[in-house]
């Protein structure tokens, strides 16, 4: 029998373990999937926990109920992947084999990196919601605030969902508002890029959206510091923001399995050929989702995209060939903007977020980087296609794993719209 | 796409002033977009830096963070403030001749 191994079942591993046991012969191929724990959550879903939108059991299911039948899934911690044996060693000692390894490991928020942000105030005036646990305390210190000044700092690109942070600000000004106390609550948007988001023309105009909210953005703000006695946030270029509430997006890395491996780069990611998504590391060793160290976006959709990718590059492996599918850095993502509405943005490695239709053109029914009820209906339905379509592996109807340009509109200057390589 | 002259070569530079071809770059024009931007003279420590972003770039086809610079050129983060103040790495990328660091999305 040969061995084919997951690590990690979240998104990417769930999928792939899916895609992967439809495509190997059960009496040729066993499949184990690795996790530590069996609580799947729908990433996705923390952000609305903070405003009461979702509560804990709208997010958290059992892994088990995910992995397909014929894939073994062991509840066990990773210790450490060793590649020159073909082999992951796990917490218990238990060695696994492998022929093939795929890593799914994900990225994990390290509040640590940041002087100060895990000291005294830590989840009394200092908050993350990238966890379940954090999500849930922000929520009670919301609905505690009785108004001040809420900062959003993301502290270190990259972080999985670069536009979480936008859409919780979206957010809070709704909650505020509905709560009667908008104006009560300054809201301030500390970031290390020099605009709203990176991408030129999504940037203009989420940062538009902002102004519109009254939402002050700090831009090239590096934080060095937070001294949580007096309430300041402050950067390496000693500019100071002092806070009554801290939502944190702390720096995101990539699982201490990679570090205790010595297989990432400084962040913890793990080196992946941006095409091929083959581990730098070794050839029967591949990388999915967050884990990877690829300039794309680290978001859910993106591991539905690659999964494509990666299941018809095993097989070239597999079967000896030269992995040729190639990943063109897709990534589509549903922007909630508050009252109700949303944004959603389609792109890869070269084209930027532009404007149009999709999936169809002119038909749509989705407005490309534009504000509408039926984008936000699209958001909470994504929900239902995430348990029921995407952890299946199967593919969504009319969204290819390739970037397709039918209904976008490209800028008039720009036809191509390439972003600079 | 436009044209620059540095140390009086004329040189590719993108809307925002980053080179676009890092092979056109040469220490002379390394300290004249240095003195552009407020740094004067450009320290051992500066090149240093500069050196590890030059082939770093070459190797990874990317300007590299901050971070990186900090682990693996052994700059601590307070001194690459004091070095290349504001933004650190935006600004170590423009005087080495690359383009600017994406952040990554
Ligand atoms: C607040 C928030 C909002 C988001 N919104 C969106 C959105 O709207 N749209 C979208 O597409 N994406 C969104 N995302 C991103 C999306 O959730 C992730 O990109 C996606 O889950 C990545 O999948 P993954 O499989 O790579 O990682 P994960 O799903 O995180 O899975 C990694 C798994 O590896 C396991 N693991 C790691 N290390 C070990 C170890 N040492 N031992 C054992 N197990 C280990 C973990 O337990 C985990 O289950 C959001 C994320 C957050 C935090």
């Amino acid at each position: 029998m040969k061995k084919l191994v997951i690590l990690g079942g979240g998104t990417a591993g769930t999928l792939m373990s899916a895609k992967m046991r439809r495509a190997l012969p059960r009496d040729e191929w066993s499949i184990t999937i690795v996790d530590q724990d069996d609580d799947h959550v729908y990433q996705p879903g923390l952000l609305f926990i903070p405003f009461g939108m979702y509560e804990r059991r709208d997010v958290i299911r059992s892994r088990a109920r995910y992995v397909p039948k014929g894939v073994d899934l062991m509840l066990s911690g990773i210790d450490v992947i060793e590649p020159d044996d073909n082999r992951v060693r796990l917490a218990d000692g238990t060695l696994l084999p492998y022929d093939f390894l795929v890593i799914a490991t994900g990225s994990r928020i390290a509040p640590a990196e940041l002087e100060g942000l895990t000291g005294p105030g830590w989840q009394k005036s200092i908050f993350d919601f990238y966890t379940l646990d954090g999500a849930l305390k922000l929520h009670q210190a919301l609905e505690d605030f009785r108004g001040g000044r809420l900062v959003l700092n993301v502290q270190e690109m990259p972080i999985k969902c670069p536009v979480a942070p936008l859409e919780f600000l979206f957010l809070a000004d709704w909650y505020f508002h509905e709560r009667g106390m908008r104006d009560k609550v300054e809201l301030v948007y500390a970031t290390p890029l020099d605009g709203a988001f990176t991408k030129p023309t999504a940037s203009a105009l989420l940062g538009g959206v902002m102004e519109e909210k009254g939402i002050q953005v700090e831009t090239l703000f590096n934080a060095g510091e937070v001294d949580s006695e007096k309430r300041i946030l402050s950067s390496w270029d000693e500019r100071e923001i002092p806070y009554d509430l801290l939502v944190s997006i702390p720096t995101n890395m990539g699982s201490e399995a990679i570090e205790r491996s010595d297989m990432g780069d400084e962040l913890a990611f793990v080196p992946t050929d941006k095409h091929t998504l083959q581990a730098e590391v070794a050839p029967n060793v591949f990388v999915i989702g967050d884990a990877t160290d690829l300039p794309s976006s680290k978001a859910g959709s993106v591991a539905h995209f690659q999964g494509g990718i990666l299941e018809q590059n095993l097989l070239d492996a597999i079967a000896g060939r030269a992995p040729c599918a190639d990943f063109d850095g897709h990534a589509n993502c549903f922007v909630e903007t508050g009252f109700g509405k949303a944004l959603l943005i389609d792109f890869n490695y070269d084209v930027e977020p532009l404007p149009g239709r999709f999936p169809l053109a002119k038909v749509g029914p989705l407005k490309l980087l534009e504000e509408s009820r039926m984008n936000h209906w699209g958001k909470l339905a994504f929900r239902w296609i995430y348990w029921n379509q995407l952890l299946s592996g199967r593919e969504l109807p009319f969204v290819d794993s390739h970037m397709s340009m039918t209904g976008k509109k490209a800028p008039k200057d720009n036809p191509v719209a390439h972003v600079a390589a | 796409m436009s044209t620059a002259t540095f140390a009086g070569v004329p040189v590719e530079v993108d809307a925002e002033g980053f080179m676009t071809n890092p092979d056109e770059w040469t220490p002379e024009i390394a300290e004249e977009i240095a003195r552009q931007n407020g740094i004067d003279p450009l320290t051992e420590r500066h090149w240093a830096v500069i050196d590890f972003c030059r082939r770093d770039n070459e190797a990874k086809g990317t300007p590299p963070t901050v971070r990186r610079i900090t682990k693996q050129a052994g700059v601590p983060t307070k001194e690459m403030y004091q070095l290349f103040p504001k933004g650190p790495g935006i600004l170590a990328a423009k005087i080495s001749g690359l383009t600017k660091p994406k952040g990554c999305i």
